[in-house]
C-alpha cells in the first residue's frame, strides 16, 4: 500500500447558527492514495459538502474547523494562505453543484480558464490559450474556439459543467474533488458527465472524490465508498464489497430508495421515513436509530463505532448490521 | 446590441417629452406676470397688453408650449430680456465649468468611496468596515454649505493652500484653474463618497458569497485579482446607477457651491434667474439640465450592457 495523498485525520466542522452550535462533522477520518477514487454518498443535510468545504479550506467565515487533513505531505488546516493559494486549483481542484452559479457571469470562458493556467503553470498568453483549446476539446467541447469568448450564459447547463470540468483539470491535479456535479443537471446529461469524469481520472492517474446523494452514481465508478449520517461516517467499504454486503441499515435505506426500472408502475418507493437528526441536539446513541427499522434499547443509547466487517477494508458503524451473522456486530 | 441602444432611444422620447411639459408649466404657473415682470415699474396697461400679445402671452396655454416646442425643437430656447443673451449662449459659456466641478467631485468620490467599499466589503464586519460604515453615515448627515465652510476655514483660512473663491477658465491658466477647482469639487466629493462606498460595499459582500467567488478561491487566484477582477466587475452596476445619477444631478444641482465658492457655472446661473425672475433663462436651463439628466441615464443604461454580458445578450 502505497503512502495516502490524502488523509482526513479526525475533522469535525462546527457551525455557530442562532440555535447553538451546529456539529456539521463530526470527527471524520478519511483516506485516499494517489489515483484511487472515493465516493462520499449521503442525505441532504449530512454534512458531505461540508466536508468537502473543509479538505479545500472553503469552509465559510464562521465555522470551526479542528482535526487534521493531509495532502502530499501537508496539514492544509495549518498551512499558511500563500502556500494553500498555491496548491489550490494546481495540486487540488474541485467542481461544483451548480455549473449556473459557480462561473462568473461576467467573464468570458476563456479568461476563467486562462487564469487558472497562468496563475499556475509557467504559459504564456498564447500557450495558455491553446492549451484552454485542448482541455475544452478534451471535455467534448464542440468549436472550443469560439466558446473561449463566449460568457457562461451563452452555454447550456451540461456545457458549462464540461466547462468547470475543464478548469479543474487545467493543472492536471493530483486530487480532484467533484461535489454533486451532476445534481442540478439533466438526467440524460448527468451520465455524460460522470462518464467523463471517470475517463479522464483514469487518463490522468489523478485521485477523485465525488461526493453525491445517489448509490447509483458511485456504484461502478468509485473504488471506495464512505456512507455519510449526521456528519459521521457510518459505513465504509471498497464499492464492490459494499454493494455485495452492507452492513449499515443506512446504506441500506439509500440504496432501496432509488427508483429501479423493474419495479412495477406506481409502486411507493421505500423513502427512508423520519427526518435526520437536528444537529444542533446530538443524541446519545446512534443517530439513525429513531428512523432504522432494526433499531433496539442499545442503539439509543450509546453510540456505535467503527468496527470491521468481514471483507479487508470494509468498517461500519452499526450495533445490528444486516446481511450478518446474528451477533458478530460489536 | 443595436436593438437594445434603439430601444432605449425610443423610451428617451415620452421622457423629454413630459420633461418639457413640466419645464413649461413651472415656468408658465409661477405668479407673476411677465410683461409685468419685463416692464418694471413704467408698465401701464395698454403697454402690458401689447408686450403680451407680442410674446403670445394672451394665446391659451397648450398653443404657448406648442408654439414653445416647436422653436425649442429648432435650436431657439430663447432669449434672456435682461441681457440679451440667448439660453444656449449663456448655458454654453457656464457649461465647461459646471462639467469640470461635476467629474472632479465624481472622481474624487469615487476615488474615495471605491477602495474604501472594497476594504470594507474584503473585511465585512471587521473593526475598519465598522468604523468606515459609521463615518460614512456621519459624513451623509453633513450639508454642503457646512462642510465648504469648514474646507475654506482649514484650507484657504489657516493654512492658505488654496483660494477660497474665483475662477480662471481652463483655457487661460490648467494649474490656477485646478487651484480653483479643488475645495468645491471637495466639498461635492465628501457628500458623494459615502453613498457610493455603502452601494458597493453592500454589494460586493453579496458578491463574496457567490459560489463563483468560492471557485475562484479554489482555483488559487490571488485574493487582488478575485476582488478587482471577479467581485468588482458583477458588484458595480448598482454604482454605476448612483454615480450617473450624481453626475446628472451636480450639473445643475451645484447650486450652493457654485455660489459659496463664486463658481461660473450652471448653478449660478439658475441661482441668478430665479433671482432676477428672468423666466425665459429660467426655463431654458432646467430644460436643459433635465435633458442632460436623462441623456446620462441613458448613458448609465448603455454601461449596464457593457458590464454585464447577460444584458447585452438580451438574457436576464
Amino acid at each position: 500500500m502505497s503512502e495516502a495523498l490524502l488523509s482526513i485525520q479526525d475533522v469535525a466542522v462546527e457551525l455557530p447558527t442562532p440555535r447553538g452550535t451546529l456539529r456539521a462533522v463530526d470527527h471524520v477520518d478519511l483516506s485516499l492514495e494517489a489515483g484511487r477514487t472515493l465516493g462520499i454518498v449521503g442525505e441532504s443535510g449530512c454534512g458531505k459538502t461540508m466536508l468537502s468545504r473543509a479538505i479545500l479550506q472553503l469552509l465559510p467565515k464562521k465555522a470551526k474547523l479542528s482535526g487534521r487533513v493531509m495532502f502530499a505531505g501537508q496539514d492544509l488546516v495549518r498551512l499558511a494562505p500563500e502556500r494553500l493559494r498555491r496548491l489550490r486549483g494546481r495540486d487540488l481542484a474541485v467542481v461544483f453543484q451548480d455549473p449556473m452559479t459557480s462561473l462568473n457571469p461576467v467573464l468570458t470562458i476563456g479568461t476563467q480558464l486562462i487564469e487558472t493556467i497562468q496563475e499556475h503553470l509557467e504559459l504564456d498568453a498564447l500557450a495558455a490559450k491553446r492549451r484552454s483549446i485542448e482541455l475544452l476539446t478534451a471535455v467534448g467541447i464542440p468549436a472550443p474556439e469560439q466558446r473561449l469568448a463566449q460568457y457562461p450564459h451563452q452555454c447550456s447547463g451540461g456545457m458549462r459543467q464540461r466547462i468547470a470540468i475543464a478548469i479543474a483539470l487545467s493543472c492536471e491535479p493530483k486530487l480532484l474533488i467533484a461535489d454533486e456535479p451532476t445534481t442540478a443537471l439533466d438526467v440524460t446529461i448527468q451520465a455524460q458527465i460522470l462518464d467523463l469524469l471517470a475517463r479522464e481520472q483514469r487518463r490522468r492517474h489523478m485521485a477523485m472524490i465525488i461526493i453525491t446523494h445517489d448509490l447509483g452514481v458511485v456504484a461502478g465508478r468509485t473504488d471506495e465508498v464512505a456512507v455519510m449520517y449526521a456528519g459521521r461516517v457510518v459505513e465504509r467499504a471498497p464499492t464492490p464489497a459494499l454493494f455485495k454486503r452492507m452492513h449499515m441499515p443506512y446504506t441500506e435505506a439509500l440504496l432501496a430508495a432509488i427508483p429501479k426500472l423493474e419495479t412495477a408502475p406506481h409502486t411507493p418507493l421505500p423513502a427512508i421515513s423520519g427526518r435526520p437528526p437536528d444537529p444542533t441536539r446530538p443524541v446519545p446513541g446512534c443517530s439513525f436509530a429513531p428512523r432504522c427499522r432494526y433499531a433496539a434499547g442499545r442503539c439509543h443509547q450509546a453510540k456505535p463505532e467503527l468496527v470491521a466487517g468481514e471483507t479487508a477494508g470494509h468498517v461500519y458503524a452499526c450495533f445490528h448490521p444486516i446481511q450478518m451473522a446474528e451477533g458478530v456486530g460489536a | 446590441m443595436l436593438n437594445f441602444v434603439v430601444r432605449r432611444l425610443l423610451y428617451l422620447v415620452p421622457v423629454l417629452a413630459a420633461v418639457s411639459l413640466l419645464t413649461f408649466l413651472i415656468a408658465s404657473l409661477l405668479p407673476g406676470d411677465l410683461a409685468y415682470v419685463i416692464l418694471g415699474d413704467q408698465a401701464t396697461p395698454e403697454k402690458v397688453a401689447a408686450l403680451r400679445h407680442d410674446m403670445g402671452l394672451d394665446q391659451p396655454m397648450w398653443w404657448r408650449y406648442l408654439s414653445w416646442l416647436g422653436q425649442v425643437l429648432q435650436g431657439d430656447l430663447g432669449r434672456s430680456f435682461r441681457t440679451g443673451q440667448t439660453v444656449l449662449q449663456a448655458v454654453a459659456e457656464r457649461i465647461p465649468v459646471s462639467i469640470e466641478l461635476m467629474l472632479l467631485a465624481e472622481i474624487i468620490g469615487l476615488a474615495i468611496g471605491v477602495p474604501l467599499a472594497i476594504a470594507c466589503a474584503a473585511r465585512a464586519g471587521g473593526a475598519f468596515d465598522r468604523f468606515m460604515t459609521g463615518t460614512a453615515f456621519a459624513m451623509l448627515s453633513v450639508p454642503s454649505f457646512l462642510s465648504a465652510i469648514l474646507l475654506i476655514y482649514l484650507f484657504a483660512v489657516e493654512l492658505r493652500w488654496l483660494p477660497a473663491t474665483g475662477y480662471v477658465p481652463l483655457s487661460e491658466d490648467p494649474l490656477a484653474n485646478l487651484r480653483f477647482f479643488v475645495l468645491p469639487a471637495l466639498t461635492l466629493a465628501l457628500a458623494e463618497w459615502p453613498g457610493i462606498m455603502r452601494v458597493l460595499r453592500s454589494d460586493m459582500i453579496a458578491t463574496l458569497q457567490e459560489d463563483y467567488i468560492s471557485l475562484a478561491k479554489a482555483k488559487g487566484l490571488k485574493p487582488a485579482r478575485i476582488l478587482f477582477v471577479h467581485a468588482l466587475k458583477p458588484s458595480s452596476l448598482t454604482l454605476v446607477t448612483i454615480t450617473g445619477i450624481n453626475i446628472g444631478r451636480l450639473i445643475g444641482g451645484a447650486l450652493i457651491v457654485e455660489s459659496i465658492f463664486a463658481l461660473p457655472g450652471i448653478g449660478r446661473l439658475l441661482v441668478g434667474a430665479i433671482y432676477t425672475r428672468d423666466l425665459i433663462i429660467l426655463q431654458g436651463v432646467v430644460l436643459l439640465v433635465a435633458a442632460g439628466f436623462v441623456i446620462m441615464n441613458f448613458i448609465v443604461d448603455m454601461l449596464y450592457a457593457v458590464l454585464d454580458p447577460r444584458i447585452r445578450h438580451g438574457h436576464a
